[in-house]
């Protein structure tokens, strides 16, 4: 047993903490609550200088590391500031579908994303979708040599600011089933496609994309034609542990507001964490945090396994997160009481980051069935 | 034991609700479901309506232009009102300021004021909470210095709920520092025009300035304006706040988001059947349900009591705990029950006036903003941590 971080993720752990540190100033907090793009360009071309998009790549992708390990590594010091790149979006799902499927004309896309010069979005979810992966209700059909895309992408985050989409639609089969979908690399131009852009309510940008007779060439489908299921689930369940570092991240952030805020804000004569109903509130705050984060080292050492047993630690995980994440919102806004409510304070920002946590791939709920579901199997 | 209204009782409500049926404006009933943000106009208007038929202010007696109901009657209305998705009746001036001037104003400030409440004349908003005082009202700071027929005030209040709309503002100063913090406050009324006055919006998480901090730099406030005797001022505070307690419960709220709930949950679609038919989604539901049950059953234990004249005491903290809580999960349960479509930010579509159609279905909306919103519950109005030690030193007499 050892759960030290090796040397080398020790050093990115540091660098990226310093890093994010003297990145995340209150005045860039402030101006990207105002920007469309919905993240920083500085900050961004920081994180592909100091590596950080390449660790989230194998070797043979172009990158220099790419394990669970190194995701959870990232994504947590991502979550301590409240970062809100969408290092998800371009590098887990968008680069990691690229790299699953793609082929030698589509493969150069990651080398753009890892130097930080390429945005992607990936648009899988719909209206009528919730969190199920095979729920494609749009559809591809031949033309000729390429297709024609129809149909309505839901909540898709990043869109607005990506250069290429990857897109996914049914070549054949029923609204649910796992055969039959494909993935296609769309550009943002592309005629046809056309987005309706708003703010996330945990910063970032998202769109709605309609597709109408969207025409692609043969060089847009990535992967096999109605193959894609195998390979999305597996970016998912990459995204799901990226995210849950991002949650324990916030949870420590938080934790540690809340505790300075304990010891500091008085009433009826002295600190508040003298308090003993508190105090023993936090005690449960901090044990529950500390479970979060040995679900996040399962996930993260089971995220290259086996399909059954890496989606058993992906539902095991999120569900906890989940249930973490609420009671640490909603214990942190309490104990501060109403500067908590607050939108200047820092703690608005982290806790809707959380909460919105549960509704990425799958919240508390959907991942405990399904992990009944999955230990039953 | 009867858990059954009487025949007047029963009467008085089919009343109330055909008045309802035929008084609300669809345009407000829409706005409420949707947890649109209300205006000052759309608060006026609905007060209008009410005030028309004698209703607006239920727990006011006849004498003053009230209706004089008791404590079932007023349970009754606000369950109606709560039912219809109604406009909630803004408190500041009808509930909290009137029992206060009715008890312990002169005459002169009764004639004024109170028909200037009913009327939509003046709209008051609540000067009680300071920086760094939340639940410990005690310690305020706030300082009215006796300038011969005027007092000097300075000072700054916070948390001042929908201050942005408000005329008047009814205020604890400190009049003297003798004595135990209790002691030396006293109870101002003051014109929000008068020099140096400043407001200032708080944006809360959900990104709507429904709060204000409001500043004091030299105002100056006629004696007269002061209710009661000076420094006397904490009395008269803590029999407001027994008047904010009442619905404290907040049962109608509560029925009606879990309609909601359970509305939405019909509509979405999890795994290609409806939500709610989910065992593990539909087990969270019941177990508010149950809950609910139970607490508007007490809460009716309360009122009743309070009908045949005695006033709630303790009882009110387990009303208030329970009820918040319930109402907190009921929220959580909603944004989770919307899916991927609570991660949109739509503030700016749940404006007046904004042509934005909803990112996805209109009943999600609102759903994330709600919950943040409501996270205040139990916050403020003497948080659920106050409400805990009060029984603890009330009821269990530890």
């Amino acid at each position: 047993m050892n759960f030290e971080l090796t040397e080398e993720r020790q050093m990115l752990q540091d660098g990226l903490r310093r890093y994010l540190r003297d990145s995340y100033t209150p005045s860039i907090r402030a101006e990207l609550k105002e920007c469309d793009r919905g993240y920083s360009r500085d900050v961004w071309s920081g994180l592909a200088e100091m590596g950080v998009i390449g660790a989230l790549f194998a070797e043979d992708d172009g990158g220099f590391a790419g394990s669970g390990f190194d995701i959870a590594v990232v994504f947590e010091e991502l979550g301590r500031v409240g970062a809100v790149d969408p290092l998800i979006d371009t590098a887990i799902l968008g680069g990691g579908l690229i790299a699953a499927l793609g082929n030698d004309a589509q493969k150069p896309v990651i080398d753009a994303v890892i130097d930080g010069s390429v945005q992607l979005a990936f648009a899988y979810g719909e209206p009528a979708s919730r969190y199920d992966l095979s729920r494609v209700e749009t559809s591809a059909t031949r033309d000729g040599d390429g297709f024609v895309l129809n149909g309505r992408k839901a909540v898709v985050i990043n869109a607005p600011a990506a250069d290429q989409i990857l897109v996914s639609a049914r070549t054949s089969g029923d609204a649910a089933d796992r055969d039959g979908i494909s993935l296609f690399l769309v550009s943002a131009s592309t005629p046809g496609m056309t987005l309706r852009s708003y703010p996330l309510v945990s910063g970032g940008q998202a769109a709605e994309l309609l597709l109408e007779d969207v025409r692609l060439g043969s060089d847009a489908l990535l992967g096999d034609e109605g193959g894609a299921f195998e390979a999305i689930t597996h970016a998912q369940a990459r995204a799901t542990l990226a995210i849950s570092a991002e949650a324990l991240g916030l949870m420590e952030s938080i934790r540690q507001l809340t505790t300075d805020y304990l010891k500091t804000r008085k009433q009826f004569g002295k600190p508040i964490g003298k308090f003993q109903a508190l105090q023993h509130r936090m005690a449960d705050v901090l044990i529950e945090i500390e479970q979060a984060r040995s679900a996040v080292i399962n996930l993260a050492g089971h995220i290259d396994h086996p399909e059954e047993i890496r989606e058993k630690h992906v539902s095991a995980t999120k569900n906890l997160i989940g249930n973490v994440a609420k009671l640490v919102t909603e214990e942190s806004i309490q104990m501060h009481g109403g500067i908590g409510m607050t939108d200047e304070y820092e703690l608005g920002h982290l806790a809707k980051r959380l909460i919105m946590v549960d509704h990425r791939f799958g919240d508390a709920i959907y991942h405990l069935e399904r992990f009944i579901s999955l230990a039953v199997a | 034991m009867d858990l059954n209204y009487t025949h007047e009782q029963k009467a008085f409500r089919d009343e109330v609700r055909s008045y309802l049926a035929e008084e609300l404006p669809a345009r407000l009933v829409n706005k409420v479901r949707l947890g649109k943000t209300l205006t000052k106009q759309d608060h006026e208007e609905w007060h209008a309506i009410l005030n028309k038929r004698g209703w607006l202010a239920g727990n006011w007696p006849k004498a003053f232009g009230g209706a004089g109901w008791d404590a079932v009657q007023r349970h009754i209305f606000e369950d109606e009102m709560t039912r219809a998705s109604a406009p909630r009746i803004v408190p500041f001036g009808l509930g909290m300021l009137g029992p206060v001037l009715q008890k312990f104003g002169s005459k002169a400030q009764q004639d004024y004021y109170l028909p200037r409440i009913l009327s939509g004349e003046d709209w008051w908003c609540q000067g009680y909470s300071e920086p760094g005082a939340g639940s410990d009202l005690a310690s305020v700071r706030t300082t009215a210095e006796r300038d011969g027929d005027h007092y000097l005030v300075n000072g700054q209040k916070t948390w001042t709920t929908l201050g942005q709309h408000a005329n008047k503002i009814f205020c604890l100063v400190r009049t003297s520092k003798e004595g135990k913090p209790q002691e030396g406050i006293s109870f101002l009324l003051i014109d929000m025009n008068s020099p140096g006055v400043k407001v200032r919006p708080i944006v809360l998480i959900d990104g709507e300035p429904e709060v204000n901090e409001v500043f004091f730099d030299d105002v100056r406030v006629p004696v007269e304006n002061r209710v009661g005797e000076e420094n006397k001022g904490w009395t008269y505070a803590k029999y407001l706040l027994t008047h904010e307690r009442t619905n404290i419960a907040g049962v109608g709220f509560a029925n009606a988001g879990l309609a909601n709930l359970k509305r939405i949950a019909r509509l979405e679609q999890a795994n290609g059947r409806p939500l709610i038919e989910n065992p593990h989604f539909a087990a969270r539901i019941a177990r508010i349900e149950i809950d609910l049950m139970a607490m508007s059953t007490t809460n009716l234990r309360v009122v009743s009591k309070a009908a045949a004249g005695q006033a709630p005491g303790a009882e009110s903290s387990i009303l208030k705990i329970k009820g918040t809580v319930i109402r907190q999960e009921i929220n959580a349960l909603t944004r989770s029950a919307v899916g991927p479509y609570a991660m949109p930010f739509a503030s700016e579509a749940l404006e007046d006036g904004s042509n934005l159609g909803p990112v996805g279905p209109d009943y999600a909306e609102a759903a994330t903003a709600q919950y943040l919103n409501n996270r205040k519950l139990s916050i403020f109005g003497g948080s659920n941590e106050i409400q805990r030690t009060i029984l603890s030193k009330a009821l269990l007499e530890l």
